[in-house]
């Protein structure tokens, strides 16, 4: 009895707070789609299909289309950014590794719009990349390097990079890489024998990256709002308009219900595949 | 066996990566040109300047006074539910717990800061200061607990019930044997916090209400309406205070290592 009471004393607090606060307020996004908006920017009486009915239109699907392949895009070129990174982390002698796993670590604590900035500048039509590239004549006068697709991708691997290195790291150090070793001197070339041996290695790491980074993408606003331009608005655009422009509360929260499906999706598939694959490893460890 | 040149080589690649931007960025905040677009050499112009710009400061003090609070509140909350999580593992409430404890993190900021916003709106809660420290709480409890419950995992529990055993009260107990042991993951636990407190735009944008400003939403404004120069300044002096925190933070973990090796 008195370690029931104990546990309730401990969970009470937490679960209230993050019931009010997180659990709460995400289900009245789900109702807020249905409520019909009210002049003034808040919610009126009754409830409506309309809202919901709205987002079936083209623009929205453009919208949504565009949010998904920027993501994809943006987890595919940190993944394969990470893969020799964290590789190379991992196979360093100590010291060095630890030089260079803090290198990784200070962009993670450094403040996430201080970043996004630094490429505005570099990127702005009187920056120093244009000015280089143009004197290199790799890009004319009058390509603009900011405010489009390219450069929201660019400054989002910038900014998530860091993120899918360290679970890559992660798993890469608890490779064994005699294993690797093995391989080669059985004669297999360098790139196959990373990709059909440490590869299936360090699966685990490589799909918590690809979410770690794939999720917060999805739902991007600040890197599309700096660096984007009308032709790369994302889902959290469109939300963040709806809210403070437009200042319909229920459209945001149709879209919101949109973002939240598109996010829920990669980590149910994670969860099936891993719950398919998770069973022959379990007779396979109890055989051995 | 001779080793592939390619994944050092893009290591390289990757921190120049991330650190030329940050490092034009500071070298900028000592240009005198207004632009820069060139070097006009160096000057703390645009220091002197900042230091006489009111609205940031005062969105300064807000940002601290909301880091401290939300720190303190995190901790408690957070340190409670790592207890909770560890100690009660097995029951069914721990799993609900846990997967409450969890999402969080796997939730978009735009989604937590929208949601958050209409429970506001609903609740009719005028929007301020004191939102934006409701918010901060419920994403920095998240992090808190795991970095706690990490190194709760990491030592033996039958220490605390041999110290019962001897006769110590819960207080004592918790002073004298659990506060000790837990030091380094609250410290750590702490400094996320308040990081996580002081750098948060996305979910302080939507719940901050036309008049309570922060410095990250300062900051944002600032860069939305081109004062490009004062904002290399500001950047420079917080990047200045990162780098420390980071260096004083790795310090600390580093001697209480050596401590628990003896």
């Amino acid at each position: 009895m008195r370690r029931k009471y104990q546990e309730a004393l401990l969970t009470v607090p937490t679960l209230v707070w993050l019931v009010l606060f997180f659990l709460g307020p995400t289900l009245l996004v789900f109702f807020l789609a249905f409520r019909p908006p009210d002049p003034y920017g808040g919610v009126g009486p009754g409830w409506t299909l309309s809202t919901v009915r709205a987002l079936i239109h083209p623009y929205y699907l453009t919208i949504a289309w565009r949010t998904l392949w920027i993501s994809v895009v943006t987890t595919a070129i940190c993944i394969f950014l990470a893969l020799p990174t964290g590789y190379a982390i991992a196979r360093s002698a100590p010291k060095r590794r630890n030089l260079l796993l803090m290198m990784v670590i200070i962009p993670f604590w450094t403040s996430f719009l201080i970043r996004v900035f630094a490429w505005r500048s570099l990127l702005h039509p009187e920056g120093p990349v244009k000015k280089a590239l143009v004197a290199l004549g790799l890009v004319g006068e009058q390509t603009p390097l900011l405010y489009n697709t390219g450069s929201v991708i660019l400054v989002m691997v910038y900014t998530f990079l860091p993120f899918s290195i360290l679970p890559i790291y992660a798993a890469a150090e608890k490779f064994d890489f005699r294993l690797l070793e093995a391989a080669r001197d059985l004669g297999a070339r360098p790139f196959p024998a990373f990709r059909r041996v440490f590869l299936p290695g360090i699966r685990q790491g490589v799909v918590t990256a690809t979410l770690v980074v794939l999720i917060p993408s999805l739902g991007s606003y600040v890197v599309p709002d700096l660096v984007g331009g009308p032709s790369s608005e994302m889902l959290g655009n469109k939300i963040a308009q709806r809210v403070f422009v437009d200042r319909n509360l229920p459209h945001a929260s149709a879209l919101s219900i949109v973002l939240i499906l598109a996010v829920l999706a990669p980590l149910v598939a994670v969860l099936l595949l891993q719950r398919k694959k998770a069973k022959p490893e379990i007779i396979l460890e109890e055989g051995a | 066996m001779k080793r592939s040149r390619f994944p050092s080589a893009a290591t390289a690649a990757v921190l120049v990566f991330f650190y030329l931007p940050i490092l034009i960025l500071i070298a900028n905040s000592f240009n005198a040109s207004r632009f820069g677009s060139g070097w006009q050499g160096f000057s703390f112009r645009w220091y002197a300047r900042l230091l006489r710009e009111a609205e940031i400061w005062q969105a300064a003090r807000n940002t601290l006074v909301i880091a401290l609070t939300v720190t303190v509140v995190s901790l408690v909350l957070g340190t409670t539910s790592a207890l909770a999580l560890h100690r009660f593992a097995r029951s069914k409430l721990q799993r609900f717990h846990f997967t409450l404890i969890y999402t969080p993190l796997v939730v978009p900021e735009i989604l937590m800061g929208i949601s958050l916003l209409m429970a506001f709106v609903a609740a009719g809660v005028p929007l301020g200061l004191f939102t934006i420290f409701l918010a901060h709480v419920t994403f920095c409890i998240s992090y808190v607990a795991l970095v706690v419950l990490g190194r709760l995992q990491d030592f033996d529990y039958a220490v605390v019930e041999a110290a019962q055993d001897l006769g110590a009260g819960w207080w004592m107990t918790a002073r004298r044997v659990l506060l000790p042991m837990l030091a380094p993951g609250l410290a750590a636990g702490a400094l996320l916090a308040f990081t996580l407190s002081v750098d948060d735009f996305v979910i302080t944008f939507f719940v901050a209400g036309p008049g309570a400003t922060t410095l990250p939403i300062r900051v944002y404004s600032m860069i939305k309406h081109g004062a490009t120069p004062l904002i290399n300044a500001l950047s420079t002096l917080l990047l200045a205070l990162t780098f420390t925190t980071v260096f004083i933070s790795r310090r600390l973990t580093r001697t209480k290592v050596l401590e628990g090796k003896i």
